[in-house]
């Protein structure tokens, strides 16, 4: 039941059918300039050329270390940074142009930032913050207050004790819980959440899990995950995104792409894990130094300074994202049959 | 070469250690036991006061803000019993510690090879070429790349990672018998965290450092530690070689940290096994067990009486009434526990 | 063991322990306003201060009627009497006037003085300060490097600057002290405003498709004011000296009008007949300026609220 008033608002309900996808990125481009001494213009590729689906009712997580786009990602796709290139198509429908202004689409599509406490108004009660939406979009302001109170009851905070508390009184924990109650007082089908768990102490993270969960089920909800704990999204996730210097690296369903991972950057993301067995502890770290600089990345593909599979080719081909499995793609030329890689598959395999 | 006459007995020795912050008893009576050579980790939650225990060992509090009871020992010498010159000798000379944010632990308007040889030369006479090359020494030993010329830059121009390094260099020094590490690798990538990980193993095993990490990831605790001990409202409720705790934890809040963790889940979908409620306010003590109020085994006896550490094995201790029902319950399986509705 | 150990169930979800029925009223938090009061009320200094402020503002208000001698009547036998003299409690002046009903008559000035042009200066530097902190780009530039150009002076020489070229008198020293005040307050309200912008609220305030003037007046606006506020009192003090100083010039009050700072310019040249006397007004708004400066310190540190 929808308290928002719909009559003008053509995309709360599906459209396209549950076969298209709820959103389309493709060709998305973020550069920075970087202002720094004189020299040539220098910029910082963020986003450089991302294409990728996110499928109705699924849960996308997205994975990579510092810098490789995936904040930036987040933001583009909610607007908050304006995009140099690329379509976005939210349910067939592209977001910005006229049949769909980002006001339309930000009815449907909300997120949850990672920093709780700033994330929340410190001079408005909990309640205030989560009515805040309802209202500018033309709930009453008692029904909005109303609406705020259940969501908090379905968050696991009793409305009588938080409802009229400050952003300061609560816990990390608790204030998650109403970072996510705020995400939903629009009645989103997209919620993007940016390592909306990571800062969360480990007990407390499993109990914001279970009810992302739980609400996602209830209210048939999308997310995009975005975190930087394998095992997190691991548990979340239908399907995952691997990025590295602001492009896609691998894309797949997560059971595949985490426990069969095809690209070296995934295989070595996923050996720094911290194993879990005393008696049989990380012997060596597979990726040495820090992650690059988005400024400058190196020439075709760019992660072949620090790959164990780096050949010739792999310093003058820009490898693109290909399948090696239905769903699972790739891109790494080791993977890609006539890439010219010495362990690339022969194409009579791959056909 | 520091005091030989510290060569027996335990790197650091924690007894009956209390520490409060005007009304807030932080820490509440821990004793602890690293040996020569160990690397023990504590972790916890946050506000469980395992930083404040790591702090406490280098007296990194205000006189007048802070009350610490009980007795630590660390590199043999009794630490509250130090003189403020004796203090600052055995703060990086016998102990020295490496934090979270490494930019913090350096100054910005000098290079970092400075900044190392000046610590150097603070505690002991030495001529100024020998301080270079041993500078230079300690970025190879931390496997800092182009070394030479890594030791000129300043703090703000190296990665977060070499930092890290830069700043567990920086802590070696004045060759110190134990590093304390406060959340080390939390601000880093999973990749680089790794990294350090491995690189605290290496100075264990090689310079037979003694390590006390504290951590909240049990993940990292397991890649660097001997021994694990696990705190919870100022008090270590089980402590134990990695092993036992991870594979025969006979505390419920142990067993409730390794079961909330997602890689233990086994299914997609399925609901991750939490930890229910939230830590006590430790101004607001509760009397008995402080985990009672979260705990599946709890009793009354429990909410009223603080129950003594068991000794499981040598080595492996808990402090709960029922370590053996936890400990059968861990066993029964994944998801052996129902809640009682408080 | 009596615990149930029930297969296959789950662990109960949620932070709340267990709470005593709550009764039927929402509990209501302090609000914001509710913790600074109740941190500033046990901060004993502050409360000094600020009853000290306090009674000279009752002082202010009522001296036409509490004070014990008529303050305009002199007489010149009477001159330079001591302070703890029978009749004249705290002395008199170089006109024989009485100097305890002259202080108290005094602060009606000195403190219109000092607080009227920086009221008018934090509502004009607070909108250009917040204007140009929330638009960004374009706008800020101009509006904080035309700002800028007034931090080139003194803020003493400016004041006496303008005084000077707008001539004598009360109405003229308000207007001079005002535009001293704007760009310093517009300056604090503008990084304030700066910050507040780049706060993960705003985002999400964004998100919910709220305008920007919706932002500005719901999200915003609460949250810098308060700190805009605290530097403005801070200036009450500089305020009240500047003003003093410019009747001491002869550029703000004119004689007979008791102001602080006019008196302590009359009383100048007996300063060697009776310098406790001559002192007094200065000791006024010493005494004054510092109770603004520690009232404004208390609030400052009362509302750095944290978890």
């Amino acid at each position: 039941m929808s308290v928002i008033p719909n009559g003008l608002d053509p995309f709360a309900t599906d459209r396209g059918g549950p076969a298209q996808p709820l959103l389309s990125i493709s060709g998305l481009i973020k550069h920075f300039p970087v202002r720094k001494g004189t020299g040539p213009k220098r910029v910082v590729r963020a986003v450089d050329g991302v294409d990728f689906d996110v499928l109705k009712g699924e849960t996308l997580g997205i994975v990579g270390e510092s810098g490789c786009g995936k904040s930036t990602t987040a933001k583009l796709i909610m607007g908050l940074i304006e995009r140099d290139s690329g379509d976005m198509l939210y349910d067939g429908q592209a977001i910005g142009e006229r049949a769909m202004p980002w006001r339309s689409y930000r009815r449907q599509a909300q997120m949850v930032f990672q920093d709780s406490y700033a994330s929340l108004n410190p001079r408005m009660t909990v309640e205030q913050s989560i009515a805040f939406g309802p209202k500018v979009n033309g709930v009453p302001g008692r029904q909005a207050v109303e609406r705020a109170r259940a969501l908090l009851a379905r968050v696991g905070l009793e409305p009588k004790r938080f409802a009229g508390r400050y952003p300061h009184e609560i816990s990390g924990g608790q204030r998650q819980r109403v970072n996510i109650a705020r995400a939903l007082a629009l009645e989103p089908r997209l919620v993007l959440l940016d390592e909306a768990v990571s800062a969360l102490d480990k007990s407390v993270e499993a109990q914001v899990l279970n009810l992302l969960l739980d609400l996602k089920a209830e209210f048939g909800l999308t997310y995009i995950f975005i975190s930087h704990d394998l095992n997190v999204v691991r548990f979340i996730s239908d399907r995952v995104m691997v990025m590295y210097l602001g492009r896609v690296a691998e894309i797949g369903p997560s059971d595949q792409v985490l426990a069969a991972p095809s690209h070296p950057y995934t295989q070595a993301l996923l050996a720094s894990m911290p194993s879990l067995d005393p008696d049989n502890r990380t012997q060596e770290a597979l990726l040495a130094g820090d992650p690059p600089n988005p400024i400058d990345p190196p020439s075709g593909c760019r992660f072949h300074p620090r790959c164990t599979l780096a050949e010739g080719v792999c310093s003058a081909v820009e490898p693109s994202l290909s399948p090696v499995m239905p769903l699972h793609r790739v891109a790494c030329l080791a993977r890609q049959p006539g890439s010219g890689h010495s362990a690339a598959p022969s194409e009579a395999i791959a056909a | 070469m520091s005091t030989a006459q510290a060569r027996d007995g335990a790197a650091v020795e924690l007894s009956g250690l209390r520490v409060a912050f005007g009304k807030t008893q932080v820490v509440d009576g821990v004793d602890l036991k690293v040996e020569r050579g160990q690397a023990l980790a504590l972790i916890g939650e946050s506000g469980s006061g395992k930083s404040v225990t790591l702090r406490s060992i280098l007296r990194l509090f205000p006189a007048g803000r802070s009350r610490i009871e009980g007795k630590i020992l660390a590199a043999g010498k009794d630490v509250l019993a130090l003189d403020t010159k004796a203090l600052s000798h055995f703060r990086g000379g016998d102990v020295s510690m490496i934090f979270q944010e490494p930019l913090l632990a350096f100054d910005p308007v000098y290079s970092v090879g400075r900044q190392i040889t000046e610590s150097i030369q603070r505690h002991e006479k030495i001529s100024s070429k020998d301080v270079r090359a041993r500078a230079l020494a300690l970025f190879e030993r931390v496997r800092i790349p182009s070394p030479e010329r890594r030791l000129d830059n300043y703090p703000h121009e190296m990665s977060g990672g070499m930092r890290q390094r830069a700043m567990i260099a920086l802590a070696l020094a004045c060759r110190p018998q134990v590093l304390l590490a406060d959340e080390p690798t939390t601000a880093l990538d999973a990749t680089v965290q790794i990294q350090v990980l491995l690189l605290l193993r290496e100075l264990q095993r090689d310079l037979g450092l003694s390590i006390v990490i504290v951590t909240h990831d049990l993940g990292a605790a397991v890649e660097v530690a001997d021994r694990i001990a696990v705190m919870y409202a100022g008090k270590i409720v089980e402590v134990g070689t990695a092993k036992e705790i991870v594979r025969d934890p006979h505390h419920p809040y142990t067993i409730g940290l390794l079961r909330s963790r997602a890689e233990g889940a086994m299914d997609k979908g399925s609901r991750l096994q939490t930890i229910p409620g939230s830590p006590p306010d430790l101004a607001n003590r509760p009397p008995g067990c402080p985990f009672a109020p979260r705990c599946f085994l709890a009793e009354d006896r429990c909410r009223k009486e603080m129950p003594p550490e068991v000794e499981l094995s040598p080595g492996h201790r808990a402090a709960c009434w029922f370590t053996d029902e936890a400990s059968s319950a861990y066993r029964a399986g994944p998801q052996p526990v129902a809640v009682e509705m408080a | 063991m009596t615990a149930p150990l029930t297969a296959g169930s789950v662990a109960l979800d949620g932070n709340i322990t267990a709470a005593p029925d709550a009764p039927e009223a929402f509990i209501a938090s302090r609000g914001f306003w509710g913790h600074v009061g109740h941190r500033l009320v046990r901060d004993p200094v502050a409360m000094a201060a600020g009853i000290l402020i306090l009674i000279v503002i009752a002082i202010a208000i009522l001296s036409p009627w509490i004070t014990p001698m008529d303050p305009y009547k002199g007489s010149m036998l009477r001159r330079l009497k001591p302070v703890g003299d029978a009749t004249y409690w705290l002395g008199s002046d170089e006109l024989g006037r009485d100097m305890i009903s002259r202080l108290m008559l005094g602060s009606r000035l000195s403190l219109f003085m000092g607080v009227t042009p920086v009221l008018i200066a934090f509502v004009i530097g607070s909108g250009i300060g917040i204007l140009a902190g929330y638009v960004g780009g374009w706008t800020n530039t101009i509006l904080m490097r035309t700002i800028d150009v007034f931090f080139a002076f003194p803020s003493v020489l400016l004041a006496i600057a303008l005084s000077g070229a707008l001539g004598a008198g009360i109405f003229n020293s308000i207007v001079s002290l005002t535009c001293v005040f704007v760009p310093q307050i517009a300056r604090v309200a503008e990084s304030v405003t700066t910050g507040i912008r780049r706060r993960d609220y705003i985002d999400a305030a964004k998100l919910s498709g709220a305008s920007a003037f919706t932002i500005m007046r719901v999200q915003v606006l609460g949250n810098v004011v308060g700190p805009i506020f605290v530097y403005s009192t801070s200036l009450i003090s500089v305020s009240m000296i500047l003003a003093s100083g410019l009747s001491f010039l002869g550029l703000g009050v004119r004689p007979p009008e008791p102001e602080w700072g006019l008196m302590l310019n009359t009383l100048r040249t007996a300063i060697y007949v009776n310098p406790v006397v001559a002192a007094l007004p200065g000791l006024a708004i010493f005494i004054v300026s510092i109770s603004f400066n520690l009232f404004s310190d208390g609030l400052r540190s009362a509302m750095e609220i944290r978890q």
